[in-house]
């Protein structure tokens, strides 16, 4: 039987955790992403999981120790944010390539300096790069339920590829919100045990993990990855369909919201698409065919269904939570990527809110919609609540 | 109350600041502060530098040229900062997590290099601020939100590691002596080459109340009955000593000093 429950993004997290029982979990604290390792210990100390639980000195040993006992065969899960993730950086590649499918759940938080704790997505957008599945999520209920379903992704044998399960940092972490979960058994069904294809401690088949590889086979190892992440983009809808049938909820890899004949749409990531969908019902009331899509599946990125979600837009706003420094904010920059390679050449104007926490209302909302409405599209991003 | 000379060295315009009521860190930020008045320390002269945690609040707190850096990384900066400018006083604030566990690394390796800093280590036994996971200087058997039915792995006395990475000047007081903590800050500021005080504090918030020691009285109580000065250790049994904690200076010693050394390599290689 499922249950529902009021708890915080963090501790639906852990719930899942508990459910999954991974056999490893190594993790050190950093806010706001502590809960769920702190959660998770509890579940430890009391029997409640068969789980080693590793508390280590430094993110660094923390991702280091997931990376190995994935790579040895276990199933194995961890959690951070900011500048915690920063400190993995060296690692996420490694992990990457040894192919160790880790299930991760990054707390959204600004990489500092300056210090400052609250959300933005500076710290998973640096890390776009490393061979991890990213998954974004609205919630705390789908925190839950990607957390269940990122085990089968990242386990599947032609992904084999860890996942990163990013919330809002205290917006979704902190806010205490009901969240059904499922019963164990179905849990347990569900993520089923780990069958590692090439475990490292399976000594009668000895294997190598990370041994150099020189020009000649560098680039090629690097082409499986690339391979790994097609089959992800292909093989993920199965994976939630699976899902709902055993849960009721499903998780496309881009949450269209009122976008099949929308003119005007909004591309937003996590927590603040619920500002947008509401902002875009009243939209809708009053005759503006307004819509939002939420890209829950930042990487692999579905260009297709991007572009085709888009195709009947006259005018696009994307909003990015975090910068790029000198160049194209990473969500719209893979957007009009998108556009182009689908030849829709659409208005697209970028813009850049919420760093550091900054809020985000429904007249931010609001506003952009207008933006859109009477054509105001520039070349340059604008700031949403920037004060100047 | 503070003197008016050590009020000048505050930011008061941050205050009301974030450590819990009865924190013991405001008695070590007090007795770092009288230590730099009474050494004449200018405010423009005087590094604070921080990592990450409660303890490294402070860098904020003090008006002097103040850097708050990453987490376990604080005593990199300063090494720069200090090799920049050999003539600046550069004090680092640190809590036990971020000496003793992240920044471990850094730690040695500036105890090693004996370069003239000094090295505050407030170890309340806990990382307080992500709400009381157990650091490597948790006492075994003690409560964190990390170890619900006792802490089972040995702790790092931090003291024995600056020695034995090679620190000339170790001391450790506690709370309970605010004018003890004085005197080594002052001693560790004057000692060219890296200085390491270890001042007991305690985090009533997340480490007492679930090891009995609930209010800050109750710690302060704690380090007067459980600290046994070095004098007196000397002529105690190891039994008598079991569940103490030693204060007192252990290394004051004269080695050369990295940027002196760093320096005199320069004149030599330029002739």
């Amino acid at each position: 039987m499922s249950r529902r429950e009021i708890i915080s993004g963090n501790w639906a997290f852990a719930e899942a955790m508990r459910q999954i029982n991974p056999d490893v979990v190594a993790a050190y604290p950093i806010t706001p992403s502590t809960d769920i390792p702190m959660k998770f210990s509890e579940f430890v100390a009391d029997g409640k999981v068969d789980t080693n639980f590793v508390t280590v000195e430094s993110e660094h040993s923390a991702i280091t120790a997931c990376v190995t006992a994935a790579a040895a065969g276990a199933r194995v899960m961890t959690a951070s944010s900011a500048n915690g993730v920063g400190l993995m950086h060296e690692i996420f590649p490694i992990a990457g390539f040894f192919r160790s499918p880790i299930v991760f759940g990054l707390v959204n938080r600004s990489l500092g300096a300056p210090i400052n704790i609250h959300c933005d997505h500076s710290d998973s957008m640096g890390e776009r790069d490393a061979g991890w599945i990213h998954l974004y999520c609205e919630d705390a209920q789908e925190a839950y339920d990607t957390a269940v379903m990122a085990v089968r992704l990242a386990e599947h044998d032609n992904i084999l590829t860890p996942v990163f399960v990013c919330q809002d940092g205290f917006i979704t972490s902190h806010g205490f919100e009901p969240v059904e979960m499922l019963d164990d058994e179905t849990v347990k069904r569900f993520v089923g045990e780990r069958n590692a294809r090439y475990p490292l401690l399976d000594v009668k088949n000895p294997v190598t993990y990370g041994s150099f590889a020189s020009t000649e086979y560098y680039f090629e190892i690097k082409r499986q990855q690339v391979e790994a992440m097609e089959n992800a983009l292909k093989l993920y809808d199965g994976v939630a369909r699976e899902y709902e049938a055993v849960s009721g909820r499903y998780y496309p890899m881009l949450d269209a919201y009122r976008t099949e004949d929308a003119e005007f749409v909004v591309v937003v990531m996590s927590s603040a698409a619920g500002v947008v969908k509401d902002v875009v019902d009243e939209l809708r009331d009053k005759g503006v065919k307004a819509g939002c899509l939420r890209i829950r599946m930042f990487r692999p990125f579905p260009f297709d269904g991007v572009a085709k979600a888009l195709s009947h837009a006259k005018a696009i706003a994307v909003l990015d939570r975090s910068l790029s420094l000198g160049g194209t904010a990473p969500v719209v920059s893979e957007v009009r990527s998108a556009l182009y390679r689908a030849s829709a050449l659409i208005p697209v104007q970028s813009y850049v809110f919420g760093l550091g926490g900054r809020d985000f209302f429904p007249q931010n909302a609001r506003d952009i919609f207008t933006d859109l409405e009477k054509g105001q599209i520039v070349g340059e991003e604008r700031y949403i609540g920037l004060l100047e | 109350m503070p003197g008016q000379e050590v009020v000048s060295w505050l930011r008061t315009r941050f205050f009301p600041h974030i450590w819990c009521p009865g924190c013991g860190h405001g008695i070590i930020m007090h007795s770092l502060l009288r230590a730099l008045v009474t050494l004449d320390k200018k405010q423009s002269e005087t590094v604070i530098a921080s990592g990450i945690g409660c303890s490294s609040r402070m860098a904020g707190y003090i008006d002097a040229c103040t850097v708050h850096t990453t987490h376990g990384r604080s005593l990199g900066f300063a090494t720069g900062i200090k090799l920049a400018k050999p003539e600046l006083t550069v004090i680092d604030v640190m809590g036990d997590g971020d000496c003793s566990a992240i920044g471990g690394n850094h730690f040695i390796h500036a105890c090693r290099r004996n370069i003239d800093i000094t090295a505050i280590v407030m170890n309340n036994n806990i990382y307080g601020m992500t709400g009381g996971q157990a650091s490597p200087t948790t006492p075994v058997g003690s409560m964190a939100t990390t170890t619900p039915y006792g802490a089972i792995d040995p702790s790092f006395d931090i003291c024995k590691l600056a020695e034995g990475a090679g620190a000339s000047y170790v001391a450790r007081t506690s709370i309970a002596n605010p004018k003890q903590a004085e005197q080594y800050i002052m001693k560790g500021i004057q000692k060219k080459g890296f200085s390491v005080i270890e001042v007991l504090t305690h985090c009533h918030t997340t480490f007492g109340r679930r090891n009995n020691r609930k209010t800050p009285i109750d710690n302060v109580n704690f380090f007067k009955a459980n600290t046994v000065p070095l004098s007196k250790a000397k002529d105690m049994c190891e039994e008598d000593l079991v569940g103490k904690i030693v204060i007192g200076e252990f290394v004051d010693k004269d080695v050369p000093e990295y940027t002196a050394q760093y320096l005199s390599l320069i004149e030599r290689v330029r002739g």
